[in-house]
């Protein structure tokens, strides 16, 4: 397995971890009682803003640890630039990931639209940030191992 | 109808340049020795370019190291 095959599993690892992880620690804090409140908006508010920084920090931390013990078990150099069919790779996964996101974005609107309460339409663009970016990961897996 | 496939001899070739490492030609052609794995097992399909420096990396052709096979065989 080559270190970008399993560098692309532990994104899928972290993709799915951390935002469970923030998920299970911040949404017992929602409030409860009226679904339509200000409380309820301010809420999912602060939840994607601490969020996106929260994955930031945790997957530069992640790399870093990644870079290291790698590095220690396999004595691979990990490669400090990216040619051509890693652009390329790379290219096709974040087309895959947001064709995903754009289905997501879809499905959180028709939420909306069906009369769900707020926090569905979020919770569904919480799935679909996950899921955009589990596609794109699995994408990227799939091409460094299989080819194209 | 087999589809074409684009077959390459960089393995033959290494084997005739003293045995050159993949990381060695991955160097020689700034790309990752992934990369040249790929390529090599007919798993990626190099850009025109990098097809280019290959061959040059070996002073060969480019028909030399890459191989049109319209059979697919």
């Amino acid at each position: 397995m080559s270190i970008q095959e399993r560098r692309t599993l532990l994104s899928i690892a972290s993709a799915i971890a951390i935002p469970t992880v923030y998920a299970v620690y911040s949404l017992p804090g929602l409030p409860a009682g009226d679904a339509y409140a200000p409380e309820v908006f301010r809420f999912w508010g602060q939840f994607f803003l601490v969020l996106i920084p929260v994955v930031i920090v945790a997957k530069i931390l992640i790399t870093i640890l990644f870079s290291i013990i790698d590095g220690i078990l396999t004595r691979e150099a990990e490669p400090d630039f990216e040619d051509e069919r890693d652009k390329l790779i790379e290219q096709r996964a974040l087309n895959g990931g947001q064709y995903v996101f754009g289905l997501g974005f879809m499905g959180a609107m028709l939420a909306l639209v069906a009369g769900y309460p707020p926090s569905v339409m979020f919770i569904v663009l919480l799935a679909t940030g996950i899921g955009s970016e589990l596609f794109s990961e699995l994408v990227r897996f799939t091409l460094y191992r299989r080819g194209f | 109808m087999s589809k074409p496939t684009i077959r390459n001899t960089i393995r033959k070739l290494r084997f005739e340049h003293d045995e050159m490492t993949q990381q060695a030609l991955a160097e020689k052609v700034s790309v990752t020795r992934q990369t040249i794995v790929a390529i090599e097992n007919a798993k990626y399909y190099p850009t025109l370019e990098l097809a280019f420096r290959i061959a040059r990396a070996f002073g060969r052709p480019l028909e030399d190291v890459f191989i049109y096979d319209e059979t697919g065989q």
